[in-house]
């Protein structure tokens, strides 16, 4: 048993942490350290930084500009990328759609919509959640109605995260209720935001911050040409997305920088106080995530050598969904009880608390999402019991 | 044994549920809580008229001779709705001082305009260096003439922005950390080189740095004996503690009902995520964790009530279980509400928030289990 990387999985460390080291803008590195959102405009400007060194398409094949790169390469690309505490990819068009597309789409799809997502031309939502379809999501209802060349959408989609700024929205709709299991209706079409009937509304989370939104579609005429695939395939569709979905927010090495980061900071005094490194009740708890970390790295690793070795990735995907959400949620906490009364000022002006403490409570609320959203933990627990232990 | 309210504590509980479901709506307090200055002087007003100011103080001092079982009743009553009103910061931190060492002469200048509602106090006990440390004071008083002349910062001074007086802790002799040689001193916060920066709080209540630079006092300012202070700091920061913790407790029992609530009418699946064992164990759990936090409280009320030794052992111990317990349950709760609980239109995010910070006030669980080990 070993974990060694080649010579040539060396040199391709090396390669991508040259790359983090001198290519991340410090800018944006130091907002992202400070745990602050970053605008759209940054957001765009470091993914096509990534599609200028032709790593925006990290899963995506060759042909469509993709990477290429091996199971391996990927994982050793994902470590470096979370060691750097690099912003994470806006996942809605490369991790997403693209794939659905390239994998599901027609030429002229393709060719249309491939690029610009790549590029980071063309910003993506996602039209799943609606207010009576959450964990349950097949029971979406959302109509898309066939008249002529056109589908007409009559519904509401929510929880769309970020869909204030995108330019399109991909959506599962209902386009046949014939059916004997309700996933058999569900397609998968793309939408241009810019549309006649499409409203959006902004939903306020619980930090105060415009991050999700409600959709309204009031007989918004779509191309027929938008369907991907065949229609009542949405439901499959939809599913291959949602397992790379919840991979990305196992989170693994960002969470590793974070831990890191803490321990730096606790040894530190801060506001002249003594360092809290000298409580052995903190520093317990924050040793007790590092073993949990620890174990998710690992699982990632045992799951990476299945897949290297020719195996299909099962429901690994929501265990690690799991735990590393919930790991997410355990270092925001230990991040905000570091900051004891300082964790409290919301949005103060310059100076108030050091460096990154007033955003330490707004994170442990705002991510109170992540055992949320993409699959309740609970949705993944059931999928996990079903599918693994055959209950 | 009986555990029942007297008639009084029963008659407060009731007109301060009365008022919490008449007037005091979760619109109306997230509207209080957006104004300038975080609350409603119209509501204070109220409060003062219904007399839960005047509660905690003698009757000679102007009020109702009140212990911790009407600061408890009132508390879990107010924490229904979420009242943003200084009634921490005014009644029970300043007051607490001010009713343990002014003179009857300072009392009648700011004790009973502040019973009456017309003067707000609060005390500056945190300072940036001091984590939940209270005898952790770097700021100075000198003697200056027949007066003192006071330097230092104070951190998160609960309603620091709209307080007239602020009582200030402050080093007359010792070390920073030495109980001794800790004054307190009642300072004007419009005198000559106090300076404040004002922030809202997450959990939507009001606080201020505040600096004091070369800020002259008279010799009346000092309130109690030069370097005595601390007793009555540490015994007003005991009964603050108790008091959040009532209203967490509160807190906690709202949050309970509503995820049970949620649970019965939220479908999902074509039924109700309620009859979803998964779910109803975690939901028990929850009313094991407001039933431990409620007796507890109980205890601790009843042995501070009587005094004695083992009174800090019951405030440190209701602390610890509502900063350990009560955190958890919130977040079982916007667990079980999903996508809703993490939204600012419904309530359940602000019990969570202010549950979340009542953890972190007057030392969270760490700290309040490690003064138990």
């Amino acid at each position: 048993m070993h974990v060694t990387f080649s010579e040539a999985e060396l040199a391709f460390r090396d390669e991508v942490r040259a790359f983090f080291r001198d290519e991340y803008p410090d800018d944006i590195r130091a907002q992202v350290d400070a745990g602050e959102d970053l605008s759209p405009e940054d957001q765009v400007r470091w993914q096509k930084i990534l599609h200028g060194r032709g790593w925006a398409g990290v899963n995506w094949p060759v042909e469509y500009g993709g990477t290429g790169w091996t199971p391996v390469q990927k994982y050793i690309y994902s470590r470096e990328e979370g060691f750097a505490n690099a912003p994470l990819f806006i996942p809605f068009g490369v991790n997403m759609v693209g794939p659905v597309i390239y994998t599901f789409g027609s030429r002229e799809q393709k060719e249309r919509f491939l690029p610009d997502i790549l590029a980071s031309n063309v910003w993506w939502c996602q039209g799943y959640s609606e207010p009576g379809a959450g964990s349950d999501l097949a029971s979406l209802k959302t109509k898309a109605d066939l008249v002529g060349d056109r589908y007409v959408v009559n519904g509401t989609k929510t929880w769309t995260t970020l869909g204030q700024h995108a330019d399109w929205i991909f959506c599962l709709v209902r386009t046949s209720s014939d059916v004997a299991r309700r996933q058999e209706g569900i397609s998968f079409l793309l939408v241009d935001m810019d549309s006649p009937g499409i409203s959006v509304k902004p939903i306020i989370l619980l930090d105060g911050t415009h991050e999700v939104n409600e959709i309204h579609f009031d007989d918004v005429e779509v191309p027929a040409g938008n369907l991907v695939g065949e229609e009542g395939k949405g439901w499959t569709y939809g599913k291959v997305l949602l397992q790379h979905e919840r991979t990305n927010s196992a989170n693994t090495f960002r969470s590793a920088y974070r831990l890191r980061k803490l321990r730096e900071q606790v040894a530190t005094p801060v506001r002249g106080a003594p360092p809290l490194a000298d409580d052995p009740n903190f520093m317990r708890r924050l040793a007790a995530v590092e073993v949990d970390l620890k174990s998710l790295e690992y699982i990632e690793l045992r799951t990476l050598a299945a897949v290297a070795s020719g195996k299909a990735p099962g429901p690994e995907s929501s265990l690690l969904k799991m735990i590393g959400t919930e790991i997410v949620q355990a270092i925001d906490a230990l991040y905000m009880d570091a900051a004891g009364y300082y964790a409290l000022p919301y949005r103060p002006q310059a100076g108030v608390g050091a460096d990154n403490e007033h955003t330490t409570a707004l994170n442990y609320f705002n991510h109170r999402k992540v055992t949320i959203f993409a699959g309740s933990n609970e949705i993944q627990k059931n999928i996990i019991a079903k599918h693994v232990l055959g209950l | 044994m009986d555990f029942s309210l007297t008639e009084v504590q029963a008659m407060l509980a009731d007109s301060v549920d009365k008022y919490v479901a008449n007037e005091y709506d979760f619109e109306t307090r997230q509207a209080y809580a957006g104004s300038e200055t975080g609350f409603s002087a119209d509501a204070w007003a109220t409060m003062a008229d219904l007399g839960w100011t005047a509660v905690p103080f003698s009757e000679e001092d102007g009020g109702f001779g009140g212990g911790p079982v009407d600061m408890m009743v009132l508390m879990q009553h107010l924490a229904r709705g979420l009242v943003v009103e200084p009634y921490l910061a005014n009644v029970i931190l300043a007051g607490g001082v001010l009713r343990r060492l002014a003179s009857p002469e300072q009392k009648s200048r700011w004790l009973q305009p502040m019973i009456g509602g017309e003067l707000h106090a609060t005390l500056a006990f945190n300072e940036p260096q001091a984590r939940f440390d209270l005898a952790s004071v770097s700021t100075t008083a000198s003697r200056d003439g027949d007066g003192w002349v006071v330097n230092g910062h104070k951190g998160v001074v609960l309603n620091g922005d709209t307080s007239d007086l602020v009582i200030v802790p402050a080093r007359t002799s010792g070390d920073m950390h030495d109980t001794a040689g800790i004054s307190m001193f009642a300072v004007l916060a419009d005198a000559e080189g106090v300076s404040r920066n004002a922030y809202a709080t997450v959990d939507g209540l009001r606080a201020a740095e505040i600096r004091l630079d070369n800020v002259r006092v008279p010799a009346d300012a000092l309130l109690g004996q030069v370097d005595e202070g601390f007793a009555a700091l540490d015994a007003t920061i005991d009964e603050a503690t108790l008091a959040v913790c009532a209203e967490a407790v509160g807190i906690m029992q709202i949050l309970k009902d509503k995820t049970v609530e949620y649970s019965k009418n939220r479908v999902q699946f074509g039924l109700p995520i309620g009859s979803f064992q998964a779910l109803q164990h975690r939901m028990v759990d929850m009313l094991s964790a407001c039933e431990k936090a409620q007796s507890l409280l109980v205890w601790a009320v009843m042995t501070c009530a009587a005094g004695g030794e083992d009174a800090k052992r019951a405030v440190s111990s209701i602390k610890y279980l509502v900063g350990s317990d009560g955190r958890r349950l919130a977040e079982e709760a916007v667990q079980i509400h999903g996508g809703m609980g993490v939204t600012w239109e419904l309530d359940v995010a602000h019990y969570f928030k202010r549950l979340v910070v009542i953890g972190t006030l007057f030392g969270n669980a760490d700290y309040h289990l490690d003064k138990l080990a």
